[in-house]
């Protein structure tokens, strides 16, 4: 048991508005004479260590430590629908060799679904030691209790170290599920993942909107569970070789019983709305005419990306109003922007300047809109952007590795 | 119907900042607000008890002055509002969170259907909602969209599967966490906040629960511990890149595949 405790002899009048501006929480009261804390608290300890010397103590008593070595191994949940496996996965199998290795463990998937023992075989070229498959007419749609069990059982009988899951909308759903049931931690969105000596998880992800970066541990629970967005960590290679194996596991039917019935699966109609855009393509007056839109509408969909463009080209009616990037038009935000032939005008940039990576290409080595990009490229759209598609088209070619 | 609605206080800005060298967080002013994902969890029950009728409660959990967000809830309509507030639940992370306030609910008593919002705005986890449901029992459904049918014993929601949309029915009891849009929520109304404003707001501490369990709560039911918090890396890097087109293009690329666009 910890507790945090005032040693209220040593609270003065000196040190008592000290002692309360300290935390940032507004935790810390004064109260008829006493110093009380309140349920504000979140125990984040920094009034014991940038308060008033000696008045608040952290008293932490030995707790029960979990026996580490009885639990082995990181997990990887396959995320799919209909078997279709979301190439997150790849990159958490990637994330969780390079962990294992630091500690010499296994990694293992555990796929649940329906018809799904073909497909596992594909996990194998990345290399998984073994795949766990639960594969029942019951697991065929993402239903919470089912999967939970699955999942349960998989823990159960494979006593994995730690857990990493894809933070996809079934992901940000089933782990907290499995997290509550084993009693154990669970970070969501980590960023970085790092593995101690003693197989403890180092997880770090932003917290505060961002602002802030937090370093997590869970270090008298197994498993210790992650969540981990797309696009976060590096996918790893293709092995021309499968290695590892499949299992099929069994479980009893009765656990696979659901309150909920799935009616109806409809493929979204996705209207296109640059605010949401992870990646844009935005074109401006460099562009010389109507005709040339193809060939910004041919690298678009090589990146997944929506065109968006300045003022100039709505007028010109060569895109469409919501298009519009810029103080009249829409304020954009997203992963990536590529800026093509655009000068960079306050109007436009104040719509775009807080994209986490900015590329833009002009011919004017002056143009301003060098001041927001990252990558500032000076040269001529009609010569790059064909190359560009092409380089796009040659790297895209699926190869493995011996 | 009986339904409840878990809301939280959050600060009113995220602008909090890391002082680099004492580690201390930084917080302009102690503003704070009811999470916005979480008024449109209220006005789901707000338009289901127009349709179905029933008994909307909030709970919440946080320090005495998360009464607060009671208060604003009901101005929007809310029946009965309950704090879950104990120093014994300081330093609670996502799964003590949750065991605390599934004990809160607990307490409350009976319900059909329990509303969150998808996240919120300071953890940004969305993970209480779900292990809230795994405490209490009860399946649930994450990211609804739309709610399509409210039937005698069960609901028909449509929900978010990232390219598809599914349709389910699901029993109550049960757990919705409802995404921001589902309706637009409505605004406080003066009237309701005079007619409210003596109404009780519910206290509920660890002594009124069914496990009593200090370990279970607050820090010492957390198994999580944060290690240490630090200021992210700022990319502020600006570079201009000169060459032949086909260097340049090239340079491109590789850029693009170094940072997984590609």
């Amino acid at each position: 048991m910890s507790r945090l405790i005032c040693n209220q002899d040593k609270v003065n009048e000196t040190n008592v508005q000290e002692l309360i501006n300290v935390c940032p929480f507004s935790a810390i009261e004064y109260i008829s004479g006493k110093i009380e804390v309140n349920a504000g608290c979140k125990m984040c300890k920094i009034c014991v260590k940038k308060g008033p010397v000696g008045v608040m103590e952290f008293i932490e008593t030995q707790e029960i430590q979990v026996d580490k070595s009885l639990w082995k191994g990181i997990g990887v949940y396959v995320d799919h629908v209909e078997g279709v496996i979301h190439p997150v996965t790849f990159e958490l199998i990637g994330k969780a060799r390079e962990l294992a290795k630091v500690v010499n463990f296994p990694v293992y998937c555990v796929f649940i679904g329906h018809d799904i023992k073909e497909k596992a075989q594909e996990l194998l070229n990345y290399g998984v030691d073994e795949v766990f498959v639960y594969d029942y007419e019951e697991l065929k749609d993402f239903r919470i209790e089912p999967y939970t069990a699955a999942f349960e059982d998989f823990v159960n009988k494979v006593k994995p170290s730690s857990l990493l899951v894809g933070a996809t909308t079934i992901g940000r759903s089933l782990a907290p599920r499995v997290a509550a049931r084993f009693r154990t931690g669970l970070t969501a969105d980590c960023t970085i993942l790092k593995m101690k000596e003693n197989t403890d998880l180092v997880q770090i992800r932003p917290a505060f909107g961002g602002n802030i970066m937090a370093q997590i541990i869970c270090p008298n629970n197994r498993p210790q569970m992650s969540t981990v967005r797309y696009k976060v960590m590096d996918a790893p290679e293709k092995l021309c070789e499968a290695k590892g194996k499949i299992t099929i596991c069994e479980i009893d039917k009765s656990k696979l019983t659901s309150n909920i019935e799935v009616l109806k699966v409809t493929k979204k109609e996705v209207e296109d709305n640059i605010s949401d855009a992870e990646v844009i393509i935005a074109v401006g007056r460099g562009l010389k005419s109507e005709k040339d839109m193809a060939m910004i509408e041919e690298l678009a969909k090589l990146l997944d990306a929506q065109v968006a463009g300045t003022r100039r080209l709505i007028e010109e009616g060569w895109i469409d109003a919501k298009k519009q990037i810029g103080l009249s038009g829409r304020t954009v935000k997203p992963k990536l922007i590529i800026a093509l032939g655009i000068s960079g005008a306050v109007q436009f940039t104040a719509g775009m300047n807080s994209s986490e990576r900015i590329f833009a290409v002009n011919k004017d080595a002056n143009a301003s809109i060098f001041n927001v990009a990252h990558y500032g490229i000076v040269g001529d759209i009609y010569e790059i952007v064909p190359q560009l598609i092409e380089n796009i088209k040659n790297s895209g070619a699926e190869f493995c590795v011996r | 119907m009986e339904i409840l609605v878990c809301i939280k206080q959050v600060p009113g800005t995220s602008k909090v900042e890391v002082d680099s060298i004492t580690g201390v967080l930084k917080r302009d002013g102690v503003d704070s607000k009811m999470n916005p994902y979480d008024l449109y969890a209220l006005e789901t029950a707000l338009k289901i008890k127009e349709e179905r009728g029933g008994l909307i409660k909030v709970i919440t959990m946080g320090p005495p002055q998360a009464k607060d967000v009671i208060s604003e809830a009901f101005m929007m309509g809310a029946d009965e509002g309950a704090l879950v507030s104990d120093r014994k639940f300081a330093g609670a992370d996502v799964l003590a969170t949750s065991y605390t306030i599934s004990q809160g609910v607990k307490k409350i008593g009976e319900f059909d259907l329990i509303l969150c919002g998808k996240q919120t705005t300071d953890g940004d986890t969305a993970q209480v909602g779900p292990e809230m449901a795994e405490y209490l029992g009860i399946p649930h459904i994450s990211n609804v969209l739309k709610i399509i049918e409210i039937k005698e014993k069960s609901i028909i929601v449509e929900m978010d599967m990232a390219d598809t949309v599914e349709v389910a029915e699901i029993q109550f009891p049960c757990l919705l966490t409802v995404d921001k849009d589902i309706y637009q929520p409505r605004l406080p109304s003066y009237r309701k906040k005079i007619e409210t404003k003596d109404r009780e707001i519910k206290m509920i501490t660890l002594n009124d629960f069914e496990d009593k369990d200090e370990k279970k709560y607050g820090i010492n039911g957390s198994p999580t511990q944060v290690e240490r918090i630090f200021p992210p890396d700022v990319n502020n890097d600006r570079e201009t890149w000169t060459g032949s087109s086909s260097q340049l293009s090239l340079k491109i690329a590789t850029k693009l595949k170094e940072l997984k666009f590609i």
